[in-house]
């Protein structure tokens, strides 16, 4: 599978996520997100953010629980919680959150 | 859930981090079942106390061009895995200190979420006490 970001070709996984992690920028983000429909607003991209900056210190995508609780000390209480990140990432925050951050699928996520 | 059971899991890690896919293995399985909120403890012995070694470097620049996933234990404590101990001998065997391994801590819930050292550096009797009191042992 791949899609095209600005006439570069990105190669992904079969289940979407970016097969090189390094291929990841803003607008292949954005492409990610309009396969689902999805267009990506600050809210968005405060969480695809905190994403990748968690990956970078601990080489791993946070399981769900994990995101909400540190979501919630970073952003505030009122976004630390899932009914706010499902309504923001309907197909699971952890799951597709990751795949719009470049990130591979979270550990132990099916 | 009144009928709740939560057993006392311990993983034993005896393996270099790299050369092997023990290492890497037991941390997956270790963050996966954290899910599951069980009593969750981490020994690490012999070769094992590597793993936790600080300053690891695994780049293609200047190592072995593989992921540095030692970095993930550093995650352990947001999963609520704070038991983590460590072989005395093995670590004097290797003229390792606890001041060469990762400050790896967690926030105390009970305690203002004050930030505490998920390391205790045991002895073998401590180890083996350890051990026993569990329900559940996991060696890699």
């Amino acid at each position: 599978m791949a899609i095209d970001v600005n006439g570069k070709t990105v190669d992904l996984d079969e289940e979407g996520y970016l097969t090189d992690l390094k291929d990841w920028n803003e607008d292949v983000a954005k492409v990610l997100a309009s396969q689902d429909e999805i267009e990506l607003t600050e809210s968005h991209w405060e969480v695809v953010k905190f994403l990748r900056d968690y990956y970078d210190e601990y080489q791993i995508a946070p399981a769900v629980r994990v995101l909400t609780k540190a979501i919630g000390k970073k952003l505030g209480k009122d976004k630390g919680n899932s009914k706010y990140l499902y309504e923001l990432f309907p197909y699971g925050p952890a799951k597709q959150a990751c795949r719009f951050a470049g990130l591979p699928k979270p550990t132990g996520c099916i | 859930m009144e009928d709740e059971v939560i057993k006392k899991f311990l993983y034993v890690n005896r393996k270099a981090p790299y050369g092997t896919i023990y290492a890497l293995e037991s941390l997956e399985v270790v963050l996966i079942g954290a899910a599951f909120d069980q009593d969750v403890s981490l020994a690490f012995i012999d070769d094992g106390v590597y793993q936790l070694k600080k300053d690891q470097k695994t780049s293609v620049d200047s190592g072995i061009g593989m992921k540095d996933f030692s970095k993930t234990y550093l995650a352990l404590g947001d999963y609520d895995v704070n038991k983590i101990y460590v072989d005395k001998a093995s670590l004097d065997e290797r003229g390792l200190t606890a001041d060469d391994l990762m400050e790896l801590v967690y926030e105390d819930e009970d305690d203002d979420y004050k930030e505490k050292s998920s390391i205790s550096i045991v002895n073998q009797d401590e180890l083996a006490l350890l051990m026993e009191q569990q329900d559940v042992v996991l060696s890699f």
